[in-house]
């Protein structure tokens, strides 16, 4: 599975949407199914997908699709778009 | 002075955020914060109508932080307060708090959420470092929610992006998980550990049960925070060094931290330090007042505590009366290398003293 699907697939599990919404534009807050409570099982599904550990500034900044892939990008994770 | 464009209030708040948290000199900090509170007031003068009744008469600019009018915590039980449209809000925050069935409601939009989050980061990262530790929470799994959030959910949710692997040490009853427990304390005994509870609950549902059970946990590595008001506990002779002592024997744990903070101003928390003395964050500050006349106390004297955040900008919760009683213990020269003021708690004020207050009362709010 590409990086890319491997993330996609992370937030349709933790946020329980549709794939299609999964864009780089998306952003924390801005749909209820990312509140609060979806972020932290949205993590915890990166940190298992993606077998890293992230920390707690990770956590705060991470607030869009695009913002994650920079994230990971940090850890070695490699996005081709 | 006069610059193209006055920066917006957002960005100054953002740029409070990354000051460093404990390092500003009072008198450095006060400066930096005063305009920032003035635009606050300002801002919620426009946008919120009970707060333009209550204190647009007060003024606009003030020439000190204790010149700023406060809002009594009570308000935010007897109003809707806020200072944002119903569209833009994302959270309602409700708080009954330790007494009366009346909650506190707390309107949050997607920002000030952001921010409060951002600044309890950034407290927390102070004594845990960045990283994120396993987490044993001493209450019980949250029920679902229907939109709105209460306060003891919220306060385990903020401290929980410290945590991973979180542990939920009680059922929903409130007994102990005893399965829970031990599997966490089996396979995290030998690591640091992030172990969190309101300190009530940590006393009464675990301490107190952990002693009449005889039954033994060990996290000789765990790092007990705790808040959550003396109330409860005083009412049981129980206080902050007490608490302490009774952890240490009881699970092992000496790195106990309480904190202060309330549903009003979640984020810009007052954690105790090495010393054992609150400290104020570079987000917040305290006035410890005179419960009759309202007058600034002076260093060492007991009164109602004021605090004062700069993140709640989607409610008019930046300078708050609260009803708890305080004393500041000093400013700038804590021996723990903190600056700011520091001060301590001593529970809440007497029913009796709330309603002298309210007698007194300079304005419809405070
Ligand atoms: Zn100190």
């Amino acid at each position: 599975m590409t990086n890319e699907k491997k993330l996609t697939q992370a937030f349709v599990s933790a946020l329980s949407i549709d794939e299609a919404q999964v864009v780089d534009s998306l952003q924390y807050n801005t749909i209820k199914e990312w509140d609060s409570t979806a972020h932290m099982v949205l993590i915890a599904e990166l940190e298992d997908a993606f077998d890293v550990m992230l920390d707690t500034d990770d956590i705060i900044d991470m607030s869009s699709v695009a913002k994650a892939k920079t994230i990971l990008q940090r850890y070695d994770v490699e996005f081709s778009d | 002075m006069l610059t193209d464009r006055e920066p917006h209030l957002p960005e100054i708040i953002e740029e409070v955020l990354g000051l460093p948290v404990y390092e500003l000199l009072q008198a450095d900090k006060s400066a930096y914060l005063l305009p920032v509170f003035n635009q606050l007031h300002v801002h919620h003068t426009q946008q919120c109508a009970s707060y333009f009744n209550a204190f647009s008469s007060h003024g606009s600019q003030f020439k000190t932080i204790s010149e700023l009018p406060f809002v009594a915590v009570r308000l935010f039980k007897l109003l809707n307060l806020k200072s944002v449209s119903e569209d833009k809000v994302t959270k309602c925050l409700l708080s009954s708090g330790t007494t009366g069935s009346t909650p506190s409601k707390v309107y949050l939009d997607a920002v000030t959420s952001r921010w409060q989050s951002k600044a309890l980061v950034k407290i927390m990262q102070q004594f845990l470092g960045k990283q994120r530790l396993p987490m044993l929470i001493i209450d019980s799994p949250p029920q679902t929610s229907d939109g709105s959030l209460n306060a003891r959910a919220a306060g385990i949710q903020g401290l929980g992006l410290f945590g991973r692997h979180h542990t939920y040490a009680l059922n929903s009853d409130m007994s102990i998980n005893w399965k829970a427990i031990e599997q966490f304390s089996a396979k995290f005994a030998n690591v640091p550990t992030l172990i969190f509870g309101f300190t009530f609950m940590v006393w009464q549902h675990f301490i107190l049960e952990l002693q009449r059970t005889g039954k033994q946990v060990n996290l000789p590595q765990g790092h007990l925070f705790h808040s959550g008001g003396w109330k409860k506990l005083a009412a049981q002779e129980v206080d902050n060094t007490t608490f302490k002592q009774v952890v240490k024997r009881t699970v092992g744990i000496s790195q106990v931290t309480n904190f202060y903070g309330m549903a009003e101003q979640v984020g810009s928390v007052f954690m105790e330090c090495e010393r054992g003395f609150l400290h104020a964050p570079v987000t917040a500050d305290i006035i410890i007042r005179n419960p009759y006349n309202f007058k600034v106390c002076a260093r060492g004297e007991r009164g109602l505590v004021q605090v004062l955040s700069v993140l709640p900008y989607s409610y008019p919760g930046f300078s708050i009366l609260t009803e708890d009683l305080g004393t500041l213990r000093g400013t700038d020269d804590c021996q723990c290398g903190r600056k700011g003021n520091y001060f301590t708690l001593h529970g809440r004020l007497p029913k009796v003293e709330i309603r002298g207050c309210s007698d007194t009362s300079q304005s419809p709010l405070s």
